[in-house]
């Protein structure tokens, strides 16, 4: 078994506009997506949520403010799995609800 | 089933660990079996005096004055006393008596178990030994009990014990509370024995009902003693406590009288012990003080929502998240399979079953059950085609026996 991160975007973080009911929707499938992961024992860790503040620094000394516009998905927050290679790995990803908010999910071996 | 449980059988039960605490601190750990060998004997006159006078008006006391007694005699006579332990008693306090340092108070008897309930849960002896050890020391079971809760022999238990009580030796194990920095570490390993001696007697593979629940209530016993002292007082030791005591609730609902147990689904909860439910939530509502979430809290919670009998939405909503929280800090193939159940009943069986075909526990026979029972509605050839694989994997005939009628009552 190999390490492997799954890094979660999505192009917006903004959930002012959403009810309290959907948004325990939305927590509830990020559980019960990351409970069938662990229950398949191949959690490694949980991750920490990002928040949607931050700078970025370039090269010559230049920092931005967020958000950052040039990126069209941003980082969320990540969590580390246990798979045997890195299709197995990718077929975990499958059911992020990153997903359905337009998101994405890589995935990349820790090595 | 009542037998010889006689109030005298409670009584020395109860005062061995407390005397054998007592005493040990005194001779030190190294020479347990002297503290074990006064109690035994003590005991013996107990029950000799006490046969022909009847019992005294306060039979602790007279314990406690005997025992005093076979101390001071073994004092005397034994070389210990002379080279080690009177050169200690006579630096320390020189006026003083030398009986006087064995203290019967109440605070020493404390003192006393809880230093050797953490001088027993050492990281240093092996679980198995640990329990086996702890039944005796902390919670005074006699070895043919022991042996009997688990399933073994006499002489394979008191092998056991000699080997624990060896290790205890040569680690130079000494009976005193952990530094103040190394507590909650050493805490999680008490607390995991005396986790380990409920589930013992819980899930206990002997038929002895009394038995198992003499374990159990012992365990508790020793749990409360953690809350009586502020350092050991924390979070996780009420939430196991809250866990003990919710699971407790249920004993009387799940016995039968052909000593078969009831599973959950077919109890009448009315058999449910009510007090020890409020117990229970007494300690939980003790556990969510700070920020600690262990897993014995996930597990209470849990234990919590199965004291309400009726399915509803959000029990089993509740339990589902609780079960996703808990495999992410402790996973274990039944506590998979109990998730996904959850998942069954929260969110339907088709997706229990896309969960359910990913977990691949091919040699666990629970495994095969839980598929039989998804599959049960929407397509019994299977369900009985996952309940046959359940009756192959089966280990014991009553397992066996509870897979074949739910075959039957299929076709």
């Amino acid at each position: 078994m190999k390490d492997f991160m799954l890094i979660f975007r999505q192009p917006s973080y903004d959930y002012s506009n959403i009810s309290p009911s959907e948004m325990q929707t939305l927590t509830k499938k990020w559980q019960d997506w990351v409970g069938g992961i662990a229950a398949q024992g191949k959690l490694k860790a949980t991750g920490q949520r990002l928040s949607s503040e931050g700078k970025v620094l370039k090269a010559g000394g230049v920092v931005t403010d967020g958000p950052f516009v040039e990126i069209r998905e941003r980082l969320g927050s990540f969590m580390i799995v246990k798979a045997d290679n890195l299709d197995e790995a990718t077929t975990l990803a499958h059911g992020c609800p990153a997903l359905e908010a337009n998101g994405s999910v890589e995935i990349r071996e820790i090595v | 089933m009542e037998k010889e449980h006689t109030p005298l059988k409670h009584l020395f039960q109860q005062e061995f660990s407390k005397m054998v605490a007592v005493i040990s601190k005194l001779f030190g750990l190294q020479h347990i079996e002297i503290a074990e060998d006064i109690v035994s004997e003590t005991f013996l006159q107990a029950t000799e005096t006490w046969g022909v006078k009847g019992i005294p008006p306060n039979p602790t006391a007279w314990l406690y004055a005997v025992a005093k007694q076979k101390t001071l005699y073994h004092f005397r006579r034994n070389k210990i006393f002379e080279e080690k332990v009177m050169p200690a008693l006579s630096a320390a306090q020189e006026t003083t008596q030398e009986m006087d340092a064995l203290d019967f108070s109440q605070q020493n008897i404390q003192d006393s178990q809880l230093q050797m309930l953490f001088a027993i849960c050492t990281p240093a002896i092996a679980s198995e030994a640990q329990i086996g050890l702890a039944l005796r020391i902390l919670c005074g079971f006699g070895i043919d009990e022991i042996a009997e809760a688990f399933l073994s022999n006499k002489e394979t238990v008191n092998k056991r014990l000699f080997r624990a009580k060896e290790k205890l030796r040569a680690e130079n194990i000494k009976m005193e509370l952990p530094p103040e920095n190394e507590i909650v570490q050493r805490l999680d390993n008490v607390l995991h024995i005396i986790y380990l001696l409920f589930s013992e007697g819980y899930y206990s593979k002997t038929r002895n009902q009394i038995l198992q629940k003499d374990l159990c209530f012992e365990a508790l016993r020793l749990g409360v003693m953690l809350t009586a002292y502020e350092r050991t007082n924390l979070p996780q030791t009420n939430a196991l406590l809250a866990l003990m005591c919710f699971h407790a609730s249920r004993f009387e609902a799940r016995e039968t009288n052909d000593d078969t147990v009831i599973l959950y689904e077919q109890q009448n909860e009315a058999l449910w012990d009510t007090a020890l439910i409020n117990q229970g939530i007494h300690f939980l509502h003790l556990a969510a003080q700070g920020n600690e979430l262990s897993s014995y809290h996930l597990e209470a919670s849990i234990a919590y929502w199965h004291c309400t009998k009726e399915d509803t939405p959000e029990k089993w909503e509740n339990i589902l998240q609780l079960y996703n929280q808990l495999l992410t800090i402790n996973y274990s193939p039944s506590v998979a399979l109990n998730r996904t159940f959850a998942l069954y009943k929260a969110n339907g069986a088709a997706a229990a079953i896309t969960e359910a075909e990913k977990l691949r526990l091919d040699n666990n026979h629970f495994y095969f059950l839980l598929l039989g029972e998804l599959y049960k509605h929407t397509d019994p050839a299977k369900a009985i085609t996952h309940l046959q694989t359940a009756y192959t994997l089966a280990k014991t005939q009553t397992e066996k026996q509870g897979i074949r009628e739910k075959i039957e009552a299929l076709r």
